[in-house]
């Protein structure tokens, strides 16, 4: 599956157009993690676990959204656009959304 | 007792500001380090390619950093936030965090082989924090992603 978030995939071609699919996914830290993040919060700085659960969780909002293009027939997807949001206290919600096409 | 309660908060204060100076300077440091290193990757945000350039292969690549603000400089911003005006201590945060959300990217990219990133973007998100009912800030996220290609460019 080729994912971009340019208009078409750079070098191919698009022959078909399948429509908008997307994938999301809710995660919440752990209370370890929180706690940890708390501490660190103090001080500033990166907050290492934080960055890798947002960036796990994108991960799987991007695979859910190719095996969504993948059932629709397309090989690829563009114009790829993520959106964050905070649904509740230490939840954030992550999803990804694109069009699904087939190039060749 | 009462001496110590009365102490502890400052004490906080000046660990937290000293701590977090400390890191500061570090990370800047090695954001001049790394960024010297990755000119190799050119990353744009432009999106249609000059018609020399054929690119072979496409990726999607990104970089993500969940960075904070120290105690002291939190407080520092809130006194600040009621004269209203240039809240300078965020500024250099937020510029942190995007120098280092496009060096990774910029290293995605560059393990993946390619040489250039295209249509590069910056989102911004706040992490609301799970102690404060929401309202305190867990952190900022700040993402940069892009379509990354091997072009040759001349």
């Amino acid at each position: 599956m080729l994912i971009s978030n340019t208009q078409e995939i750079p070098g191919k071609k698009i022959v078909e157009f399948y429509g908008v699919v997307s994938g999301s996914t809710v995660r919440a830290k752990h209370i370890g993690r929180d706690i940890m993040a708390g501490l660190k919060n103090v001080v500033g700085g990166e907050l290492t676990g934080y960055t890798e659960l947002l960036s796990e969780a994108r991960g799987e909002a991007i695979r859910r959204m190719s095996y969504q293009a993948k059932e629709t027939g397309a090989n690829a997807i563009v114009n790829v656009r993520f959106a964050t949001s905070s649904v509740a206290q230490g939840a954030a919600e992550l999803f990804a959304y694109g069009t699904a096409v087939s190039v060749e | 007792m009462e001496l110590i309660s009365i102490l502890v908060t400052p004490v906080i204060l000046l660990g937290a500001w000293i701590t977090g100076s400390i890191l500061e300077r570090q990370h800047l440091n090695s954001l001049l380090l790394l960024e010297s290193g990755s000119t190799d990757v050119l990353a744009i945000t432009v999106e249609d390619l000059p018609e020399d350039w054929h690119p072979e292969s496409s990726d999607l690549v990104m970089g993500n950093v969940v960075i904070s603000q120290d105690y002291f400089k939190r407080v520092a911003a809130g006194i600040k936030g009621v004269f209203g005006g240039n809240i300078g201590v965020f500024e250099p945060l937020l510029e942190r965090a995007r120098r280092e959300a496009l060096l990774r990217m910029k290293a995605e990219a560059r393990a993946r082989g390619h040489n250039t990133v295209i249509n590069v973007r910056l989102e911004t998100s706040r992490m609301a924090s799970a102690a404060s009912k929401g309202k305190g800030t867990a952190g900022v996220e700040i993402l940069a992603f892009g379509t990354a290609i091997t072009v040759d460019r001349g």
